[in-house]
């Protein structure tokens, strides 16, 4: 398999996930008002958290990134260091996530409660599961350097790696902005 | 609904009790246990077991496993054809229910079995019947057209097309246990909603579509970089024949719209089994966001269907005008001017909605507009006619009947894209009978010539042309008598899915004449079939031994019929459109080519499992069994872990071997040339 192809078809399926994300930011534009008397987004987010969150899933795309300069350098040690590190802030991500689901929850403040928070959890829930699915490929993908060391396919599959967790890094800055942000306000 | 238990005892109490389905699924069930307990009788008195393995072993080696795209096209062809025959029973269904349920009779289906078929109808038609023949003809001749040998990632077809019949075999099971949406075929809500469709059919049918439609879009990224990737050396873009271009267009398509499709379709199963307020009529949901999203999906999929039946009809009025295309440029731009205003019309579905003059008049606009380039095209396929050596073979036929329908439908179209007509006629019969002249008249007719015009070249044999014709006339014939009936119903006011009407409407007649219609619809469809039965027994005597049957004008027909597993023997170089017949034309001596070894991917079942565990997912949650649910998914990932792992994907053909193969073909050529 030619490096091009894999290239450019990731590159179409992030597209595609694009439209994915499209869809459910057009649906939570609809229904962001939409409370039915529970608590608005102004009352329910906290944004220092979500700023944490935030700042760790930036800093584990930047940790891909180094991953992915160290691979260049075909120096196993470092790659496989940057990508546990990514692993673990993407882990601390995903917790923070589901401990504020958790919270939410537990306030009474479900996805049941309103259309307002379906398309919520719904958007979010969504990043966190590409998030989850992410953390998977970085374990395979881990073992597999560990294993086979630098062959075309690991490589390829990094750098491929590399794309997604970014594509997930710019999604969650959409949702900060027009979830947590906008909501605040 | 928690267990499996439950699954069984659900069935029992579910329907009314004169319900035909109540009736249905256990004649099914009964059938299935008798037909396989005699196979199994058979075969052990008259000890044929080993040739039983023997087919079995043949099918799942030669077929089953396939990565080639030739075999996995000739797989989705079946598949959709099966689906075929089974939304026809469902139209038939609906034909005999309409013509006989007026006044005191209530006809053959009770009402709740009727939403059901209708619902049924569309839905396998639209996802089974229409998109696997497409998907299979993309299969069969993209790679042969753009001279490669293979699509980008043949393993992922496969996974795709197990998908799809996934996606089959799920919705088919409602026959068996569970039952059918009563929904119509795009489920709107709040009828959707767990409150208003509390059973299981409305998850049969998200499931369903939600595993076939991850298949088409994985098969619409994968075609998509096959064409931009894969053409042969000297192949531009304006090079590419018209039907890789409609293809094109249809693939850019799919990969903007399934995405919408797969996210509504889940809100909508969120909404049923998590008890989320998308689109619910209270707590804050919206339906009209769903119908708003369906068809931002729906109406690019129109044109999905639609493209690659252009395409197909501009290689065939080529090839049997014998000369190249009228307006190759024009036809690129049209094909481009179709997707782009595509994604501007989904509105038109629902004038009625309320959204106001401006935002309808918007829509109406651009819906009439839609019809300029597809005009285009009709006058392109004319001039190609005109004063052309015209054959009129079977394909032919399947043209001249579609302009002729499509374009009166096309005029039913923009007559109906003006909102204020549209008032009157909304989900009118009307408007059923518009969209069937453009998917039957339209995208039917195209799939039925591309598959009488590329068979040799996957068969090695052509199709009876006399049985063909009758077949053609049938559906032609068969197509005018039930529709345009449907016409002026709908402008008498006969709304759409009706189980029912007062007899004081004078309409009964009308339904008479269409039920006729569809009968001898089916007359041809019995023609296609003992087209198909001849010819495979004629096989000999049709063969097609130069691998050029139609004096072709593309690559594929440069290729021996059926076409090797690897296509070309040596890659050629384009320099021209129509890069076949200009060789043909030609004196150049042809030169003896080099065989070199060429490396194809191993056959695999692992699509075949992962698509497995798709289903166990989605069957697991229809019944809420979350357990199965569970395994399936860890199967799935453990599956695409397996896959991932393995780097030992190709096999060699020897350069000696494709040497062999290639003189054979050589002789034949020249044996067929002489005769």
């Amino acid at each position: 398999m030619s490096d091009s192809k894999v290239t450019f078809g990731f590159w179409v399926y992030l597209m595609t996930d694009c439209v994915l994300f499209a869809s459910l930011f057009a649906t939570y534009a609809v229904l962001h008002g939409n409370t039915f008397g529970g608590p608005p987004a102004s009352e329910l987010f906290s944004l220092p958290f979500v700023l944490i969150e935030t700042l760790l899933l930036l800093t584990s795309s930047f940790t891909a990134g180094l991953a992915l300069l160290a691979a260049r350098r075909a120096n196993k040690a470092q790659v496989i260091t940057w990508l546990t590190i990514t692993f673990l802030l993407g882990v601390a991500f995903l917790g923070m996530e589901l401990n504020e689901f958790a919270s939410l929850v537990h306030e009474g403040n479900s996805w049941q409660r309103s259309g307002f928070l379906s398309a919520f959890f719904t958007l979010v829930g969504t990043h966190g599961l590409h998030i989850s699915v992410g953390l998977l490929w970085l374990m395979v993908l881990v073992a597999q350097i560990i294993r086979r060391g630098f062959t075309k396919s690991t490589v390829q599959r990094l750098a491929m790696f590399g794309l997604f967790w970014h594509f997930l890094d710019i999604v969650w800055i959409f949702i900060f902005t027009f979830v947590y942000l906008m909501g605040a306000i | 609904m928690n267990t499996a238990i439950n699954l069984i005892a659900h069935v029992g109490h579910h329907h009314e009790p004169f319900d035909i389905t109540a009736i249905i699924m256990p004649v099914m069930l009964v059938a299935t246990v008798v037909v396989g307990i005699i196979a199994i009788i058979l075969l052990t008195i008259f000890k044929r077991w080993g040739w039983a393995i023997g087919i079995g072993k043949y099918i799942w080696g030669n077929w089953l496993t396939s990565l080639d795209p030739k075999k996995i096209g000739v797989m989705y062809i079946i598949v959709a054809v099966l689906m075929l025959l089974r939304g026809v029973s469902d139209a038939v269904m609906i034909r005999a229910q309409q013509a006989l349920s007026t006044g005191d009779s209530s006809g053959v289906l009770s009402p709740d079995t009727f939403q059901q078929v209708f619902s049924a109808h569309g839905t396998i038609m639209i996802f089974f019947a229409a998109m696997g023949l497409m998907f299979g003809l993309i299969n069969l001749v993209v790679p042969l057209l753009i001279g490669a040998r293979d699509v980008a990632f043949p393993f992922l077809n496969s996974v795709s097309f197990w998908l799809f019949a996934a996606g089959a075999v799920m919705f088919n099971i409602p026959l068996l246990v569970g039952d059918f949406p009563a929904t119509g075929w795009l489920a709107y809500p709040p009828l959707s909603g767990i409150e208003y469709s509390p059973g299981v059919g409305v998850d049969f049918w998200i499931w369903t579509l939600q595993i076939a439609g991850v298949g088409s879009l994985l098969s619409g990224i994968n075609f998509l970089v096959t064409i931009f990737k894969m053409r042969a050396p000297g192949m531009t873009m304006m090079k590419m024949p018209v039907f890789v271009w409609s293809v094109l267009g249809a693939l850019v398509l799919i990969a903007f719209a399934f995405p919408i499709l797969t996210a509504t379709l889940a809100m909508l199963s969120l909404d049923r089994t998590m008890g989320m307020h998308f689109f619910t009529s209270d707590f804050g949901g919206n339906p009209m966001m769903y119908i708003n999203l369906i068809w931002a999906w729906g109406h690019p999929e129109v044109y999905i269907l639609i493209l690659p039946a252009f395409g197909v009809f501009s290689e065939v009025v080529a090839t049997f005008s014998r000369k190249r295309l009228f307006g190759y440029t024009s036809m690129v731009w049209a094909i481009w001017g179709i997707v782009f205003l595509s994604f501007l019309v989904w509105l038109h579905h629902f004038f009625t909605m309320g959204a106001g003059a401006d935002v309808n008049a918007f829509f109406g606009i651009m819906t009439a507009v839609i019809a300029v380039p597809t005009g285009v095209k009709v006058f392109n396929w004319l001039f190609t006619m005109f004063r052309g050596r015209i054959t009129l073979s079977t394909p032919m036929m399947w043209f001249l009947g579609f302009v002729a329908t499509f374009t009166v439908g096309g005029m039913a179209g923009v007559l109906m894209s003006v909102p204020a007509i549209d008032f009157q006629v909304h989900n009118s019969l009307f408007l059923v009978a518009h969209f069937h002249t453009m998917i039957i008249g339209g995208v039917l007719f195209g799939l039925f010539a591309g598959l009488t015009y590329w068979f040799p070249k996957i068969f090695g044999f052509r199709l009876n042309e006399r049985l063909g014709k009758y077949a053609f006339w049938c559906w032609i014939v068969g197509f005018l008598t039930a529709f345009i009936p449907l016409y002026i119903l709908g402008f008498m006011g006969a709304t759409r899915r009706l189980d029912h009407y007062d007899a004081s409407m004078g309409w009964q007649g009308l339904f008479i004449v269409a039920g006729v219609g569809v009968a001898i619809i089916c007359l041809g469809i019995f023609f296609q079939l003992l087209q198909l039965g001849y010819s495979i027994w004629k096989r000999r005597e049709n063969a097609d031994l130069t691998g050029d049957p139609w004096n072709g004008r593309t690559l594929e027909w440069s290729v021996s019929s059926p076409a090797p597993e690897y296509n070309f023997a040596v890659i050629p170089t384009v320099h021209a459109r129509d890069q076949f017949w200009v060789s043909k034309q030609s004196s150049a001596k042809p030169v003896k080519p080099r065989y070199t070894d060429i490396s194809v991917p191993k056959n695999t079942p692992m699509g075949m499992f992962i698509a497995a565990a798709a289903f166990v997912i989605g069957f697991a949650i229809i019944w809420h069994v979350w357990i199965a649910a569970l395994v399936g998914l860890i199967a799935l990932i453990v599956l695409i872990i397996i896959r991932s792992l393995d780097e030992d994907t190709e096999k060699i053909i020897t350069a000696a071997e494709v040497e062999r193969i290639e003189t054979a073909f050589l002789a034949r050529k020249k044996q067929g040339q002489l005769a």
